[in-house]
């Protein structure tokens, strides 16, 4: 099949924020996430979990608070004091909006979604609104004094809203208040022990409450306690203390008939109400499972109608499937645990052999080593010359970058944050790198979603977050803008994806749901769009000379569509017909990246996190009876057996986690892995619990 | 379990045994001594376990010993014929314990030896026909009459004839051979039983055939014929070189002398006739001449030129031991209960041959008595068996049903018959049908809430056997009983401790390598957990210790509490119990009883801690956990009172001292993980591949 010198790279020194928020929202089966670098993700749960839509960070916003009102907008308050409202098509923040209180720390949107409720620093209890383009501020709810402190009282850490809208609690420093909405008057204040395993502690926080329907409260603290209220005369009824540490996240089903509980120490608790006995009507509330799936704080939680998801410190986002609660065996049945983004931050110039790296604030580029050595499968071959770090260019700004690239001559970077494009020149003298901004850059390239770099590096795609392409000249130290593809009548929708062909001819862009639209370099239009799939489009690439653009879907199918043809080829009908492996489709990463051999036409190249696989065309496709990895090299078989058993994929699982591959010359690849031990290396202890004894 | 045990060599003397073996080996009237009588001119009487011979005693020379010797039980005397001198030739002579030896004739004449020997010169008169040639006799006591038989061939067939002494009733039969007309019949073996002899023998084609004869004859002028049937196939080879013979060893097993397979070595297999399976057998290498004794608990054997005895023992076992060689392991952590039930447990199925004369019989036979009574449920006669009848029947009924294997409503019967007993129990205060009780609790069906009443009867006869017993199998014994069980079993004197028959299961005798042990703990002193008496650093505790050293090694070694008390005291520990519903009722035991239970667990704890697994001896110990469960719980419930107690005093600075050193060592413990985790991340390291390479891939 093809024998490789593989650059196994591990310097991408790439560590995940901390997750911070996640909101679910039942309606499109969709989940916010939200870092504590600001940035915020949405899972299509329905597309086997892909992430489809980001909205980069920025420094002084760190979001508290995220959640859903409204059907489908999203909303996050941060310590900044402002209320954000996100736009989902266009991918940026539609406006931000102080809300006079100092930091908040909870948000909740009311039962009916019209309402906007947040609690602040100072601790007020502020309501807004929600207008069709905006939110409009209300009142404030009454503030209370607290009793043992004799000033105001503390930050509101979370709200929760009674399901009929006619009540909230809110959860303080060491109380709960209960507010009754129509008149903004507190109703009751619960103070909250805080002893804390007989020792008292100096504050008990209350990180979170859940109102429920029947009149309950629920409450986690920093006492590790989750507590049962009685709203109607602000009394404890039951008191669990389930951890030596924080309980810092709570999230109710909507049947209210189970919730789920995070704590300090990493664990993941699930409550289900349950009869008292058996056949009996009386139920009550009981811990039933552990999970243990973080090693650091879970700092929220959420529950949708068939699994618990967990988010916090250890960057790992975690589906646990309730396995009661789902019918088929397919996607939901599986634990997932989410680590890397499903985008590519890395780019690669074939001709100089240099890998540009992303960061959140900052890009690196490195020059790859080389070796004379030659050797069998499996060697490690002596280096002749180390890889170099050539460039370490930090933004300017708070802003994160959302994009880069560099071009495949190695002469240009580029990356875009959320209000500037920067374009790079570089020149090469010996062993020296310069480096030149390209200044005045045009207003229409103010934020780029995806960046590209034509092959023979003298144009430059860009795809700007209002919908339109646009095509740049370059050429020596300067650039010219070509032309802008404007986005179809009507529609706003964001590219997120670029191909473009080898030969410069065609250029294609995807968005998070519309089809694959293709364009005519040449002629600068529309050439045509590939029909609509109800999966997202995670990775896509022309081959060369023959133009076919290969699509990967969410789902795990791949097409091949032909571009001059305006059809699927032939060997993507057959594909379909013959449908995938099993084990293929059972995959719960994306594939992030595809290309093609140069002298291989038959071959595709693609990758996920945790296999790269060589796609032979010319070879009989697998059935679910044959073997879809095989690990070990063929035994001496005969010619007949080995053709017999050989199948299309050929797929190597040594190199993982994977987050780039690429083909730098026929028999050269780079590997990029991002090892989780790393990444669990740089951040900070957990809570430490002893092994052995008390 | 059928199981051989290591054999042994009586004598490194090389008896003169002939081509024929030995004339005989025979039981004398002491227990452990038997008359060994060779083919030359001696006789030796051993003493088999010392492994030696006592004395021995031979005819002159010229003469030539004829028959066996054989102990007259009734004046202890040792007879032997020699030259065949009596008035006719003498078969054999056979004594059996209480009643006075006989005289077999080869002629078929049978005579009592002190009228035989009052007037030796008497005629004999001709019993068998011509040629008819006596191949086998045995001597047996059938409710104080003595009844022999013996086995005749002439021309291939063969003939049974048994000889009722005291009413001189001879009854002849024919055996048939049925349809494998050319066997030959090689050894036999026979087991008696009140209406049967029950024939075994062995034939030339390798089975073994069981044949009843009926000791009191319908007719006993008539010739009767008997049919054999087949017991076991093919347990030797058929057409071996060497003698093959064959033993009952009780009512299920037989012992079979021979070769396995033509070509193989002589082995001697101990067979289940019962279940048809092979129990253990041993090989001997060496030869055997086809003979094989058996008495008490010892096989006899010629082993090439040397006389060996391989001891048998048969212990209880359950159903799944019995079909096959089974492991019994055992789980140190869990308590196994069997489940099966033990059909053997009446009257347990160790007892040798000789000694079980009663009614026992097999299965088989048991399943046709039971279908010839009238058509009653037998489950409804047992209910009513229990309103009226004496405790010794409702004894009998009950162990009939239970042997009637497990009908559809067992479960219910049983908990019927439990009920019924138990009013019965509170009616006549007098009633107490122990041995029914224990036999019901053992068919495991039963729990704490079928039959609450059970233990509250027990408690009140202080009966701690049944107490011992319902700890072991039932699984939801409320606390405040098994805390009532726990004050009966501390108070209960000594003495009459002596009497009950507790199950010592999971008591190990710790006085039996007591040596040994003294030496274990001073070589692991250091070990031990962490605990070191001698190391402390409680000046005080030191000083009160420094005082008697010899005393604390004393009470370490020795167990505080006696064997007996120590299994009742195993099974409180292996019951279940929920710490909240147990310490109030711990509360209200007395001072020096709960003293008396710490020393008993802290020297558990002692004993644990002598090897590396932290576990005791013996089959079925109480767990580390369960004795540091107990101490926790004691001590809580009565810390005050054991505080203030100078008796106590020792024992809880001892506690004291092992706790301290406890927390020590897991102190040190953290300090290690530290260090550890630090290796392993070095260890990380290593296999880190570094942060670039070149490696070469093959796709295939």
């Amino acid at each position: 099949m093809g024998e490789f010198k593989v650059h196994r790279v591990r310097f991408f020194n790439y560590v995940p924020s901390g997750i911070r928020c996640v909101a679910y929202n039942n309606q499109s089966n969709r989940l916010a996430v939200s870092r504590t670098d600001g940035t915020v993700e949405i899972y299509n749960l329905s597309a086997n979990y892909f992430q489809e839509k980001f909205f980069p960070g920025h420094e002084s916003r760190a979001t508290e608070a995220l959640c859903w009102a409204e059907g489908q907008r999203l909303f996050s308050a941060g310590l900044n004091g402002e209320i954000m409202e996100y736009d989902l098509q266009a991918l940026n923040i539609k406006y931000a909006m102080d809300a006079f209180g100092g930091p908040i720390w909870s948000m909740a949107a009311s039962p009916s979604g019209s309402q906007l409720l947040v609690g602040c620093e100072d601790g007020s209890v502020k309501l807004f609104q929600i207008t069709p383009d905006k939110i409009q501020f209300e009142r404030n709810f009454d503030r209370q004094k607290s009793k043992r402190h004799f000033s105001w009282g503390g930050r509101i850490l979370s709200l929760s809203w009674h399901p009929s809208g006619t009540h909230i609690a809110a959860g303080s420093i060491d109380y709960i208040s209960v507010f009754d909405v129509k008149s903004g008057s507190a109703v009751h204040k619960m103070i909250v022990d805080r002893q804390y395993m007989g020792v008292s502690k100096r504050k008990c926080i209350v990180w979170g409450v859940a109102f429920l329907s029947d009149g309950t409260i629920i409450s986690v603290d920093s006492a590790g306690k989750v507590q049962f209220w009685d709203s109607a005369t602000g009394t404890l009824v039951k008191s669990h203390l389930i951890a030596n540490a924080d309980v810092q996240s709570i999230a109710v089903a909507d049947q209210e008939d189970s919730f789920v509980v995070g704590t300090a120490e990493g664990t993941v608790f699930h409550f289900q109400l349950v009869p008292v006995t058996s056949n009996s009507s009386e139920k009550q509330w009981v811990r039933t499972k552990p999970f243990q799936h973080h090693t650091h704080d879970v700092r929220t939680v959420a529950h949708s109608p068939t699994a618990l998801i967990s988010g916090g410190t250890d960057t790992h986002l975690v589906f646990r499937p309730l396995m009661e609660k789902v019918e088929v065996k397919n996607y939901d049945a599986a634990l997932r645990k989410i680590t890397f983004p499903h985008r590519c931050l890395i780019s690669c110039s074939k001709k100089r052999q240099l890998l540009l790296f992303q960061f959140a604030h900052h890009l690196e580029l490195w020059r790859l080593g080389s070796t004379v050595a030659t050797g069998k499968n499996g060697d490690t071959l002596p280096l002749s010359k180390n890889a170099d770090h050539l460039l370490h260019l930090k933004t300017k700004g708070p802003e994160n970058i959302i994009c880069s690239c560099i071009s495949p001559c190695g002469s240009w970077i580029a990356y875009s944050t959320v209000s500037r494009f920067f374009l790079y020149r570089l020149n090469y003298e010996h062993d020296n790198i310069s480096l030149k901004r390209v200044s005045k850059m045009p207003a229409f390239l103010r934020s780029a979603l995806q960046i590209l770099f034509s092959e023979d590096s003298t144009k430059l795609f860009v795809a700007s977050n209002q919908g339109a392409l646009h095509i740049v000249q370059l050429s020596g130290g300067s650039f010219k803008h070509l032309h802008a593809f404007q986005p179809q009548s009507g529609t706003v929708e964001a590219m997120c994806l670029l191909a473009v062909s080898p030969d410069g001819n065609w250029l294609a862009a995807s968005g998070t749901s519309a089809g694959v639209h293709v364009y005519n370099v040449k002629q600068l239009k529309l050439h045509c769009t590939v029909p609509a799939y109800n999966f997202p489009v995670t990775a896509m690439a022309i081959a060369p000379n023959t133009n076919n653009l290969v699509i990967a879907h969410s789902d795990q199918q791949v097409f091949e569509y032909s571009i001059p043809d305006k059809q699927y080829t032939d060997w993507s009908r057959t594909v379909q017909k013959q449908g995938f492996h099993h084990l293929w489709l059972q995959r719960d990463t994306p594939i992030t990246h595809i290309s093609f051999h140069p002298k291989r036409p038959m071959h595709i190249l693609l990758h996920d996190a945790y296999m790269f696989c060589i796609i032979d065309k010319s070879l009989p496709l697998p059935n679910d009876k044959t073997l879809l990895y095989n690990p070990f090299p063929p035994t001496n078989e005969s010619d007949v057996i080995r053709r017999r058993t050989a199948h299309a994929f050929k797929i190597s699982k040594i190199y993982k986690p994977l987050l780039f591959m690429d083909l730098l010359d026929e028999r050269t690849l780079v590997a990029v892995e991002r090892p989780l031990d790393d990444i669990i290396a740089q951040l900070p202890p957990p809570i430490k619990k002893k092994k052995f004894g008390t | 379990m059928a199981a051989l045990e290591e054999e042994f060599t009586l004598s490194s003397v090389v008896l003169s045994a002939g081509p024929e073996g030995l004339l005989g080996v025979e039981q004398s009237d002491k227990t452990d001594q038997f008359l060994v009588t060779d083919s030359g001119r001696t006789v030796i009487l051993y003493k088999v376990s010392d492994q030696k011979p006592l004395g021995s005693w031979s005819v002159k020379q010229g003469q030539i010993i004829t028959c066996p010797a054989v102990c007259n039980f009734q004046t202890g005397e040792y007879v032997v014929v020699h030259d065949n001198k009596l008035s006719a030739e003498v078969y054999r002579i056979l004594s059996v314990q209480g009643t006075e030896p006989l005289v077999l004739f080869k002629e078929g004449a049978v005579r009592g030896l002190e009228a035989l020997l009052a007037d030796p010169q008497q005629k004999i008169e001709t019993v068998i026909s011509d040629e008819e040639v006596i191949k086998w006799t045995k001597f047996f006591v059938v409710f104080r009459h003595p009844v022999l038989i013996f086995i005749t061939e002439k021309h291939g067939n063969y003939f049974a004839y048994v000889q009722m002494f005291n009413s001189r009733i001879l009854t002849k039969y024919t055996l048939l051979l049925g349809q494998d007309e050319n066997s030959v019949i090689k050894s036999f073996t026979a087991s008696v039983d009140r209406k049967f002899i029950s024939l075994m023998s062995l034939s030339s084609d390798g089975c073994i055939y069981e044949t009843l004869i009926p000791i009191r004859p319908a007719d006993p002028e008539k010739n009767q014929s008997l049919v054999k049937s087949l017991l076991l196939k093919a347990v030797v080879s058929g057409n071996a070189r060497n003698g093959v013979a064959l033993t009952a060893l009780d009512q299920d097993h037989v012992a079979v002398l021979g070769s396995p397979l033509a070509a193989s070595k002589e082995c001697l297999s101990v067979w289940n006739i019962k279940f048809q399976t092979l129990q253990t057998s041993k090989e001997l290498p060496q030869g055997t001449s086809g003979q094989l004794w058996y008495y008490g608990e010892h096989l006899f054997m010629l082993h090439g030129k040397s006389l060996t005895v391989i001891p048998y023992k048969c212990e209880v076992s359950s159903l799944a031991g019995a079909l096959g060689k089974l492991k019994h392991s055992q789980d140190p952590g869990t308590h196994v209960v069997s489940h099966f039930v033990n059909w053997e447990t009446p009257q347990g199925c160790g007892l040798g041959f000789q000694n079980s004369e009663q009614s026992r019989r097999i299965l088989r036979r048991r399943k046709i008595e039971v279908s010839l009574q009238p058509e009653v449920p037998p489950s409804k006669q047992l209910l009513s068996t229990i309103m009226k009848d004496s405790e010794k029947h409702i004894e009998v009924e009950v162990r009939k049903f239970l042997a009637l294997k497990q009908t559809p409503d067992f479960h219910t019967v049983i908990g019927d018959t439990v009920t019924g007993l138990l009013e019965r129990c509170k009616a006549e205060p007098s009633f107490y049908p122990r041995n029914c009780l224990m036999q019901l609790i053992q068919t495991h069906v039963l729990s704490y809430s079928l039959c609450p009443d059970l233990m509250e009867i027990a408690l009140k006869k202080k009966d701690v056997q049944l107490l011992q017993l319902c700890l072991q199998q039932f699984p939801d014994i409320p606390e405040s009983v098994t805390c009532a069980c726990l004050k009966i079993f501390l108070s209960i004197g000594d003495d009459s401790l002596q009497e009950t028959d507790v199950n010592m299961e999971s008591v190990f005798d710790y006085s039996i390598n007591s040596v040994h042990d003294e030496k274990m703990e001073e070589q692991t002193e250091i070990l031990q957990n962490g605990f070191n008496p001698e190391e402390d650093k409680c000046n005080n505790c030191d000083q009160e210790l420094n005082k008697k050293p010899q005393d604390e090694t004393k009470e370490s070694t020795s167990c505080p509490v006696v064997q007996k008390r120590a299994a009742l005291l195993n099974a409180i520990l292996h019951s279940a119990y929920s710490e909240t519903f147990l310490l109030p009722h711990l509360k209200d035991i007395p001072a020096q009883h709960i003293t008396l239970f710490l020393k008993y667990l802290y020297f558990l704890y002692l004993k644990c801690s002598e090897n590396a697994t932290m576990t005791l001896p013996g089959i079925h110990p109480p767990t580390l956990n369960q004795i540091m469960d107990w101490i926790c719980l004691l001590l809580d419930a009565n810390f005050t009172v054991v505080v203030m107690m100078p008796e106590a005093k020792r024992l809880l600075i001892n506690l004291y001292k092992l706790v301290k050193s406890q927390i020590s060592v897991y102190s040190e413990l953290n300090k290690i993980e530290v260090s550890f985790r630090e290796l392993q991340k070095l260890n990380q390291e290593k296999n880190n591949r570094g942060l670039y390479s070149i490696e070469v891939l093959e796709l295939f």
